[in-house]
């Protein structure tokens, strides 16, 4: 029962991969949006809002088949990356990364986003006084105290990418050794006869992953309020 | 030293003050409300005047018929606030050695050496600013805007946050750093007994307008 079959560890050394992939990819990218909503007010700010957690309420089927649409050999930016840079998504590990990052994105935002709007701008403040432009500011000051916050949403961010299922097998599939991640796997084993027993195992390595992620999240959390308060 | 003559408008509040400075401490003297926060967050860039000069050590920061406004982090100023604001995810020792770094001055082992015996902060520096008590705060929060090297240093209300006895614990590091420092001061207080002690010269803001200027006399 416990034997896990090399097939599996395909299917999860491959989701490992994706997740790490897209979470490390739009870590930047949702540090710089974080960033944009907390501090700044701008024209759009609230739609802009809206497209960012557009994943998380829009059916994920929907997503994926915009992907597709859009990342897809034909899409617009799809075409455009396979000629000119030969970066291909459809059918590929890549896609699901692709497709792992945009669902995760706005788990990954929001921690970020919290702990930037909790830094005392005042200490900011201080920072210029002591001769630092902004940009150091940012790095010195603003960053390390959200450090927290941004190592929370990376992990929240890799929790949802791990067990994506939706948008990524409606944009790339379900390709075993290529596209086929935990979730997919277990999708495709339990329509199995005498899948169940695989199946099980993939599930609690699912809810052991999921599990993990949350508490560091929430360590993470703990660590940030910590540090703000100086001890 | 330092010239001031601006003119803010801070909702219903307006604040109009003009003044030419040479002392060493310019006391700044006024009850709450005053403006004497707006005015020192003028001189350090933090706040932008509607109209007039500021000129520090002879450099124009703020003109603003000729478009000047150089950034706080351009003006080679130091700050104390009443707050203190040392970084908390720094150690004392890296707060002070901060402004240093960003002005990407060499390091200089006697004056950081004198800066922290004059203050008293040397068994302080492996610890971090939630474990310090709020007269430790004020002291490594004056040594660390000292250590950047600015041309004036800026204090406002450095010992309101602090209670009667803690305020007599701090004073006589202020003098000493009036008489051995050599940094021109701006001095913010609304407690005549600190300035007389401390201030070579006063403003004195009433309702956002310099009411007296001169010795220390003024305050009587």
């Amino acid at each position: 029962m416990l034997e896990i079959s090399p097939a599996e560890w395909t299917a999860i050394l491959l989701s490992l991969r994706v997740a790490v992939i897209a979470t490390l990819v739009a870590t930047p990218f949702g540090i710089a949006l974080a960033w944009l909503l907390a501090r700044h007010d701008f024209w759009g700010k609230s739609f802009l809002d809206a497209v960012v957690h557009l994943p998380l309420v829009l059916p994920p089927v929907v997503t994926g088949y915009l992907l597709l649409l859009t990342f897809g050999r034909k899409g617009l930016v799809g075409g455009f990356l396979a000629e000119y840079l030969g970066i291909v998504f459809a059918f590929r590990w890549t896609g699901a990364a692709l497709a792992c990052g945009v669902m995760s994105f706005p788990l990954l935002v929001r921690p970020m986003r919290l702990s930037i709007e909790a830094i005392d701008r005042r200490l900011e403040q201080a920072a210029e006084t002591l001769g630092a432009a902004p940009w150091k500011v940012f790095f010195t000051v603003t960053l390390p105290l959200a450090l927290p916050g941004v190592l929370a949403g990376m992990v929240l961010g890799f929790a949802k990418a791990i067990g994506e299922f939706g948008a990524t097998i409606t944009f790339v599939s379900n390709i075993p050794g290529e596209t086929q991640t935990i979730s997919s796997a277990i999708y495709s084993l339990i329509q199995t006869p005498d899948g169940d027993a695989a199946a099980g195992r993939l599930v609690i390595i699912s809810i052991v992953l999921a599990m993990g992620a949350l508490i560091a999240a929430e360590w993470f959390a703990r660590r940030a309020t910590k540090r703000l308060h100086g001890n | 030293m330092l010239r001031v003559d601006i003119e803010k408008q801070l909702g219903e509040f307006s604040l109009q003050a003009t003044f030419t400075s040479e002392g060493r401490v310019i006391g700044l003297f006024g009850a709450s409300g005053a403006g004497k926060s707006s005015l020192v967050n003028m001189i350090a860039g933090l706040l932008r005047p509607d109209r007039g000069t500021i000129v520090i050590d002879g450099e124009t920061v703020d003109d603003t018929a000729a478009g000047i406004h150089v950034p706080t982090y351009r003006r080679r100023i130091g700050y104390v606030f009443q707050d203190a604001r040392l970084f908390p995810h720094l150690n004392v020792a890296q707060n002070l050695d901060y402004g240093r770094r960003m002005n990407g001055l060499a390091p200089d082992p006697a004056q950081h050496k004198r800066i922290i015996d004059l203050l008293d902060i040397g068994a302080l520096l492996d610890r971090r600013p939630g474990k310090l008590s709020g007269g430790e705060r004020q002291r490594v929060a004056l040594g660390r805007a000292l250590l950047s090297k600015p041309r004036l240093l800026l204090l406002d209300e450095p010992l309101g946050a602090l209670d009667e006895g803690r305020k007599l614990e701090i004073l006589p590091y202020l003098v000493r750093l009036r008489d051995e420092a050599n940094v021109p001061m701006v001095y913010v207080s609304h407690d005549v007994a600190e300035l007389r002690q401390l201030a070579t010269q006063i403003v004195m803001l009433k309702q956002g307008r310099v009411t007296s200027f001169g010795g220390v006399k003024v305050l009587t």
